[in-house]
């Protein structure tokens, strides 16, 4: 009984630092559902810059000249650093790589839904640093600001590089729109294919989202997935207006009354395929990482034996 | 073009596709490495050596003076037409052949860049001068690879002495000394290329004894071909897909 009173004093205390603005910092205690959530939360937001990096690596080798080349590495790398800090910052929580990596694989752990559609043409490369990134850094402004310091920290300086990605992205549409009519046409393919799954990444309607009101009792969502949703959409329409692209959405509209674009229906059934496993690149992602890490082991293991070898 | 300009441009295309081939190369690991480090640093290496390219070939574009960039140079040439080392287009192979011509060639432009830093060629030293410092950390990186692999597992051995073994047939090729090379060294814009050759054994042979790896017998066959622009099969099959948009699309810029 006096365990139970304890873990409810501490469970109030916890409440009324967070409720204060305290942040919590990895040795303070923490009730172990909150530490769970914050490990599914940030280990899923790592596995998503991991397996990220596939789509846009796959245009690497064909980027269209030597500048965009760079900017595309430079960009995929920033990626793989974001994911080794938020799995750093995820193993302050008491669960290592290794392990996670584990669940990534065995489909335990998530990742974000828009890794499983395919880039096609050089346009989507655009569309993923614009829409995709843009998406991201609403959901990341946000979490900058949530009540664990390791990951607030970690996506502060992340949002800096994502800025550069979103920017670049636009750059890349608004170049090809300028450019021939077969360069437009790519653009607004890539717009025509990506919107849609953008708006997804912010997760199910309010009414739908089984986690959302635990996790905002925590501070680790300020915001509703649709409030940040309508923020992404109220954001970058004038974006893609500036530049001559058409967003498919023949519902979309300025509403002068509520001050927010008035917009139509993401298909559900269409996001809960592509995160049980039922998107179109959901099996290549998968074996691809899988691959990777199977193909490594022996690589893995060697630099662990030449490391136990010379230890002194 | 000048006879001096046209030796110094070819001289800058031999350096330039050396890079951008091999950056390639590395760039094809992107999101498959063995460790997130490992795929982190070597895209890190790529874009040097992306970057390395971009100064050099737009320098080679300058002194053809008929109005080519970097990136028509890069985009527009046929495979006949390029003179990387045979050695950066061969194929990433595991992570050992991957390590292990990066070490041999980053070894390579090591010694080539601190040379080069005295040219007189006031482009070209300032080139080396910026690129020594990326290529020391390749060569640091790879190079410890190579030891890890080659004092690690027996699996891991016998990858990297198989990975030496096949990229052997290649090392004559980066000393294969022609006219331009005479040429640029008597004009203090070049290398030396046999001292080169000499610093080269010299600089690997202790790394690759510390990965208690053995060196290919030095009669063996030896593949050569990059100063006149004959390659192995590989070369245009990477054109292919590095040059895809810009052939395809011939009016667009991007």
């Amino acid at each position: 009984m006096e365990a139970t009173i304890t873990e409810a004093q501490l469970e109030k205390e916890f409440q009324q630092k967070i409720d204060s603005g305290i942040v919590i910092e990895p040795k303070d205690w923490m009730p172990e559902r909150y530490r769970k959530q914050l490990i599914r939360m940030m280990s899923q937001h790592a596995h998503s810059e991991v397996v990220g990096m596939l789509p846009e690596g796959n245009w690497i080798t064909r980027a269209p000249s030597l500048d965009r080349k760079a900017i595309l590495l430079a960009k995929v790398q920033d990626e793989a650093g974001h994911g080794l800090y938020i799995y750093s910052a995820t193993e302050t929580l008491g669960i290592d790589r290794a392990e996670m990596m584990e669940q990534l694989h065995t489909g335990k752990a998530k990742y974000s839904s828009i890794f499983n559609y395919p880039t096609q043409n050089w346009a989507d490369i655009g569309a993923i640093g614009w829409l995709v990134d843009g998406a991201a850094i609403i959901n990341q402004t946000a979490l900058a600001k949530c009540s664990y310091g390791p990951y607030s920290r970690a996506m502060i300086r992340i949002c800096k590089e994502e800025n550069f990605h979103n920017k670049q992205g636009y750059q890349i549409l608004a170049y090809l729109m300028r450019g021939t009519k077969e360069q437009q046409e790519m653009a607004q393919d890539a717009m025509n294919r990506w919107w849609w799954p953008s708006l997804m990444m912010f997760g199910p309607s309010d009414a739908n989202s089984p986690n959302s009101a635990e996790l905002m009792r925590w501070k680790v969502k300020l915001h509703s997935n649709d409030d940040l949703r309508q923020r992404f959409i109220d954001r970058t329409v004038p974006q893609a207006e500036a530049i001559g692209l058409t967003i498919p959405d023949d519902k979309l509209r300025w509403n002068p009354d509520t001050r927010h674009y008035d917009w139509g229906e993401i298909n559900w059934d269409e996001f809960y395929a592509v995160i049980s496993g039922n998107g179109p690149c959901n099996h290549e992602r998968m074996s691809a990482r899988v691959g990777a890490h199977e193909k490594g082991r022996w690589v893995r293991e060697a630099a662990a034996a030449y490391a136990q070898k010379h230890l002194n | 073009m000048k006879e001096s300009n046209e030796a110094l441009f070819r001289y800058c295309l031999r350096i330039g596709d050396t890079s951008l081939i091999l950056g390639h190369r590395v760039s094809e690991w992107c999101g498959h490495a063995p460790i997130l480090e490992e795929d982190i640093a070597m895209a890190n290496i790529a874009l040097d050596l992306i970057g390395q390219t971009k100064i050099i070939l737009n320098y080679a574009g300058e002194l053809e003076g008929e109005g080519r960039t970097g990136d028509d140079l890069a985009y527009r040439r046929d495979a006949r037409d390029f003179y990387n080392l045979l050695m950066v287009e061969q194929p990433n192979g595991d992570f050992a052949v991957t390590m292990m011509r990066q070490y041999l060639v980053s070894s390579y432009m090591f010694l080539l860049y601190s040379k080069l830093r005295n040219s007189t060629d006031k482009t070209i030293s300032a080139f080396a001068e910026k690129s020594l410092k990326e290529v020391a950390y390749h060569v640091r990186y790879s190079g410890d690879w190579v030891v890890r692999l080659g004092d690690g597992t027996e699996e891991s051995h016998q990858k990297a002495q198989s990975a030496l073994d096949q990229l052997w047939f290649f090392v004559d090729d980066m000393f294969d000394a022609d006219e331009t090379d005479m040429l640029m060294f008597e004009k203090g814009i070049g290398a030396d290329i046999k001292s080169l050759r000499i610093d080269w054994n010299n600089m690997i042979e202790p790394k690759i004894k510390e990965a208690k790896l053995v060196i290919p017998e030095a009669n063996n066959f030896m593949r050569m071909g990059s100063r006149s622009g004959n390659h192995t099969e590989h070369l245009g099959y990477i054109l292919a897909e590095m040059q895809f948009l810009p052939r395809a699309y011939p009016d667009a810029t991007w």
